[in-house]
């Protein structure tokens, strides 16, 4: 894992400063509302419904063992006691007073953790695979390059006042976890013809109102030169992204307006001028944050252990969990742990104080003290010896940690929605637990099998209902809370836009749509077929019979 | 209004013309619009006294490009703090074409974006404060932070060199 050293801590250091004195001079008065707004957005604090919200970064998921109790201190310290992991691999803190934030700041810091940039009209929190450097699929472990993306997009003097906020992506697997194609920018690391490893640049893929799948502008760009590249990217978007209207003035917009040939070529003239300017990495840089996010120490071990098999015989749920949590790891004898947050009727990505205090000490005493945050809203621990996966699930089980739900109907992806939200048009986190309620019974959903359900409470989109197998956009009509059901989207290397079905439903209604529609699917289904495999075969026609009959 | 540039208050001794404006015979300092520069390239260029241009959003710096040593002054517009076209001008306009003019932001120009304007090329900044304190708010922003991640044109040395600078001594210690 990358250690901070002496420059990224000074660097911290100064910005909890800086902050103590923004926040000073907004309540003395120096600073009205709007000339604070896009400082204290910059640094992840927005005004919600019922009191401010603070979100803290967590650098492409990845935490030690202490800086996921120090989330527990500020949860407890700050907040009401929880906290909420989002679809960005961050946490947010619902209920931090204004004038304490500084401090929860500074408690932060401690740890090396900060707020940067998880808001506001700049580059956001790179995201990524929640298992790279531990994933069985994986080309490269993308995380060194998440770091130097991290440090370049940090401040960036030129890109702070961008049109709109920009999300970068990376995927160092095939098998896309990190949704990169719905990202201003995704990078996919592959091989080219010269077997040099380096990245397919994607731009202008995203949800929100006017969902899209990025487009390819560079098939490939070697890793000394990605980030001029990436600067090349930006500037033209800084200079010429639409201002008019925040609707439109996302990349995707620019993108799809002026055709992905004309920003290729913009771009490809831009970098031509600072290609072998100070942006290029050398060979030996990027070596030394490779070394950075070496393997840990990894016993050698048989890939089976026979202690385990015997505990899955004896636990019929442990070996449930095993199955739909457990991935399988690079190193033998080891295994990537799934931990669910998607309790049956709790609310996706909330943790207590507690529960991640326990989480970081079974990081460290477990995981080589590495715990991720992923996109889904779940964490994972992942480096886990085979033979004490059954001592880790049974003091998850304790803490309510071991819901064997990964992947499938009840691991729901929601926003928080009207509970909280000041742009929520509906509810979110009611639906997804009264789903999760419905579709509870563990044997139900393994028949079921992999079902991505995605609840976004407005056209924002945060819930990416755009890209869920089964999508649920929630929208106010004349005061009254219903529900658009889209079918087929996808955020996965294959990714797609979901198809919205037909009218929406009510409250009321729309749980029995949706176990309508998996009844159909069932009823439909070839063996081995997912809901989505099955979708794609066969359409829209047979769901929205289901759900509308000869409406 | 007060402008700070190089740790002082400076005097103000540009007459900004709009396009219908008569251009002065003498030979005063003149900032026109990028339209008006297009437009009455030759004549303004043949006259004595500083040619400068005002650049707003939408502008192209490369229309400086060829003729970027005869301004001794580029005024860039930042009509609102959120509009950030400006710090690309000014990139643009040092590190492509290498101006070594006055880079003047102007406009809602604001404590918490100086820091950035001035890694972005700029030197000079029009502040809508009285003198004292548009000076102290430059000084304050500018001392603000000391690490930088990024290379820009401004020379400031970034974490990434200083720790390559730190590997060198420890090899050439080592051996």
């Amino acid at each position: 894992m990358y250690r901070y050293d002496d420059f990224d801590r000074q660097l911290v250091a100064e910005r909890t400063t800086q902050f103590r004195d923004q926040v000073a001079r907004r309540l003395s008065g120096e600073l009205t509302e709007d000339q604070f707004k896009p400082l204290r957005l910059m640094n992840g604090v927005y005004l919600q419904l019922h009191a401010y919200m603070l979100r803290i970064a967590v650098p492409y998921g990845t935490m030690n063992g202490n800086q996921m109790r120090m989330l527990g201190h500020i949860a407890r310290t700050y907040d009401k006691g929880y906290g909420h992991f989002t679809t960005r691999q961050n946490i947010q803190f619902n209920w931090p007073k204004l004038n304490e934030i500084p401090d929860a700041l500074e408690d932060l810091a401690t740890v090396e953790m900060h707020a940067i940039q998880t808001s506001g009209n700049c580059i956001r929190n790179t995201t990524t695979d929640q298992y790279a450097g531990a994933a069985a699929d994986e080309i490269e472990d993308p995380r060194p390059y998440c770091e130097l993306i991290r440090q370049w997009s940090t401040f960036h003097p030129e890109f702070t006042y961008l049109p709109r906020k920009f999300k970068i992506a990376v995927t160092g697997s095939p098998n896309d976890r990190a949704a990169v194609r719905v990202h201003d920018i995704g990078l996919r690391m592959h091989k080219n013809d010269a077997g040099e490893t380096g990245f397919e640049v994607i731009v202008g893929g995203g949800l929100g109102r006017t969902p899209f799948v990025g487009k390819t502008v560079r098939d490939f760009i070697g890793k000394n030169d990605l980030f001029s590249y990436l600067e090349a990217i930006l500037r033209v978007y800084n200079r010429f992204g639409r201002r008019d209207n925040k609707y439109k003035a996302r990349i995707k917009i620019l993108v799809h307006e002026v055709g992905v040939e004309e920003i290729s070529r913009l771009v490809e003239e831009e970098w031509a001028k600072i290609k072998d300017g100070s942006l290029r990495v050398s060979d030996d840089e990027i070596a030394q944050y490779i070394a950075q996010f070496a393997p840990p120490a990894f016993e050698e071990l048989r890939d089976n252990d026979p202690e385990f098999e015997r505990r899955k015989q004896a636990h019929p749920d442990f070996a449930a969990w095993v199955r739909s949590n457990v991935i399988a790891h690079k190193q033998p004898g080891y295994a990537i742990a799934n931990i669910s947050l998607k309790p049956i009727g709790g609310i996706p990505g909330d943790a207590t104080a507690e529960q991640m205090e326990l989480v970081g000490d079974l990081a460290d005493q477990y995981s080589f003290g590495d715990v991720r945050v992923t996109h889904e809203q779940n964490l994972v621990l992942p480096h886990v010896k085979k033979a004490e996966l059954f001592a880790l699930w049974a003091e998850l089980k304790n803490a309510g940690l071991a819901t064997a739900n990964l992947g499938f109907v009840t691991d729901i992806i929601a926003c928080p929605g009207l509970d909280y939200c000041a742009l929520a048009t509906a509810r979110s986190i009611p639906l997804s637990q009264r789903i999760s309620e419905r579709f509870g019974d563990l044997d139900r959903q393994y028949d079921i099998g992999e079902l991505k359900i995605k609840i976004s409470g407005c056209i924002n989109a945060c819930g990416h209902h755009h890209v869920g197998h089964i999508g649920i956009l929630g929208l106010d009509k004349r005061g009254k809370e219903f529900y658009q059901i889209t079918l087929g989207g996808d955020a996965s290397q294959d990714a797609s836009i979901g198809k919205i079905a037909g009218a929406g439903f009510s409250e009321a209604e729309v749980v029995d749509a949706i176990e309508a529609l998996i009844t159909r699917y069932i009823d439909i289904r070839n063996v081995g077929e997912r809901f989505i495999d099955t979708y794609r075969r066969v359409g829209m026609d047979p769901f929205k019979e289901v759900l509308y009959g000869d409406r | 209004m007060a402008i700070v540039k190089n740790d002082s208050v400076i005097e103000n001794d540009w007459v900004a013309l709009d396009d219908e404006a008569l251009v002065p015979e003498s030979g005063a300092n003149v900032l026109v619009s990028l339209a008006r520069f297009k437009a009455e390239r030759d004549a303004l260029i043949a006259r004595n006294g500083g040619l400068g241009v005002l650049l707003v959003p939408g502008d192209a710096p490369e229309d400086l490009a060829d003729d970027i040593d005869r301004f001794s002054l580029i005024a860039v517009k930042f009509p609102s703090y959120t509009d950030g076209r400006g710090y690309s001008y000014g990139r643009v306009l040092r590190e492509h074409y290498g101006y070594q003019g006055e880079l003047r932001a102007v406009g809602d120009v604001l404590r918490d974006q100086i820091l950035n304007m001035h890694r972005c090329g700029f030197d000079a900044y029009e502040l809508a404060d009285e003198a004292d304190v548009a000076l102290e708010k430059v000084r304050a922003a500018l001392r603000e932070m000391t690490v930088y991640y990024q290379p820009t044109g401004d020379g400031r040395v970034t974490a990434g060199s200083l720790r390559e600078r730190r590997r060198a001594a420890l090899e050439l210690g080592g051996s």
